[in-house]
């Protein structure tokens, strides 16, 4: 059963007081703050989101368990897909990491030179896996996209090897977390600590949302078109 | 001691009727989840004994399970195929009586071993050998070749490693070692 917990009518204001992680999703969509009392349908239409498009999104932030329906996703216009995507890789890459990073090297600094390294090492070999993940997925998953939907020539890849492959962004993180608060000397600044994990959990919780929409929402979105165009 | 039992089910009604089925001196319920969602974390913090689950919310029995000893009790209410429910240890319908109900979840508790007695975080040193080696980079086949045990013990010790540090990557437990001193900053390619 697929229930959204949300209607298009309901005040955007509700919807992120019920749910402040929504925000970033926001962001995402490029929606701004400031939007008084006006329902979900006026913000979204103000700034060019798609109503519909808005709600599915939500509703997997909302619920993990939450699998759309065959038709759902037909029926759900889905040019902003691949727009927030991106928009969310940027913001990850250009602003929460490098702000992780930042934390991490003070932290990094206090520690013996050895230990300092070698977590320093963990985390740029971190970054450049999401950077290689992310660059896959716009070089070749969202060109793919564009493809079908403009119905160009075939380019022999399929969504199914990309979804096969998907792998977890947020394990390494988890792993930093843990290394962070359970094994890292006590000497090192504990407040600086306590901050970088809230923005690491922060961040982990995000990219968990972010690719429950690429496996529930871009996937089935994809292999449907895929189906479409050998037709 | 008491053994602690988790439901996991959306109904109030259901997990309030459930709740006062359960009611036993030898039984400690804990606060209920609505939810499936962080289930692994949970379970990580309370570490019940039993986990009384709506199938339809999560079925897959060995990922709740994780290692963990503890019993995973479907909980029925509505028409589920039998072939989802055949991992589970137990199963109780809500049209069973009361009395069934209870006993059902008291002899598969007296099962379920303590779970304190398996709460050790310490690795053996069978565990730290293969560590060692997984830090370096070796595979499960080249770690099973040179410690001359099977990859399938590999892989059980690999399962320990990760329940007992809570790290799950490769380069996460080269850190580990590296921060126990395991291994040298040399040893790692």
């Amino acid at each position: 059963m697929n229930d959204y917990i949300y209607s298009p009518t309901d005040n955007l204001s509700a919807l992120v007081t019920a749910q402040p992680e929504l925000l970033l999703t926001l962001s995402h969509f490029g929606i701004p703050m400031g939007f008084g009392d006006k329902t979900i349908v006026q913000v979204c239409h103000e700034n060019g989101v798609n109503p519909e498009f808005f709600l599915l999104i939500c509703q997997v932030y909302s619920n993990d368990n939450f699998l759309p329906s065959q038709h759902e996703i037909m029926d759900t216009p889905m040019d902003g897909l691949v727009p927030y995507l991106l928009q969310s890789h940027d913001y990850y890459l250009n602003r929460r990491l490098p702000h992780i990073e930042h934390h991490l090297d003070k932290i990094a600094s206090m520690l013996p030179e050895r230990t300092g390294l070698a977590i320093k090492r963990f985390f740029k070999d971190y970054l450049n896996e999401v950077r290689q993940h992310f660059e896959q997925e716009e070089n070749i998953v969202y060109p793919h996209i564009s493809r079908l939907v403009n119905h160009e020539p075939d380019d022999h890849f399929t969504i199914k090897s990309y979804l096969d492959n998907h792998e977890n962004l947020d394990d390494k993180l988890s792993d930093l977390v843990q290394i962070i608060f359970k094994y890292l000397p006590a000497s090192s600044s504990d407040d600086d600590s306590i901050d970088m994990i809230f923005d690491i959990l922060q961040l982990s919780q995000d990219l968990r949302k972010h690719s429950l929409i690429e496996d529930k929402i871009l996937g089935p979105f994809v292999k449907h078109l895929e189906k479409k165009s050998k037709v | 001691m008491k053994k602690k039992i988790l439901i996991v089910e959306p109904s109030e009604i259901i997990v309030a009727g459930l709740s006062a089925a359960l009611q036993h001196p030898d039984i400690r319920l804990l606060q209920h989840e609505a939810t499936a969602n962080n289930l692994e974390q949970r379970l990580n913090v309370l570490k019940p004994d039993v986990l009384i689950v709506n199938p339809t919310l999560n079925d897959n029995v060995n990922e709740m399970r994780n290692g963990r000893n503890m019993a995973v009790v479907a909980l029925l209410y509505q028409y589920v195929k039998q072939s989802r429910l055949r991992h589970f240890d137990a199963v109780i319908d809500i049209r069973d009586s009361k009395q069934a109900i209870l006993q059902t979840i008291l002899d598969i508790s007296a099962k379920a071993i303590a779970g304190d007695a398996r709460s050790n975080h310490e690795l053996t040193p069978r565990e730290t050998a293969v560590l060692v080696e997984v830090a370096k980079g070796l595979s499960n086949k080249e770690i099973a070749a040179r410690l001359n045990v099977s990859i399938f013990t590999v892989t059980t010790h690999r399962k320990n490693i990760v329940r007992k540090t809570g790290i799950k990557s490769v380069a996460g437990l080269t850190v580990y070692a590296l921060l126990n001193n395991l291994i040298d900053e040399d040893t790692v390619i």
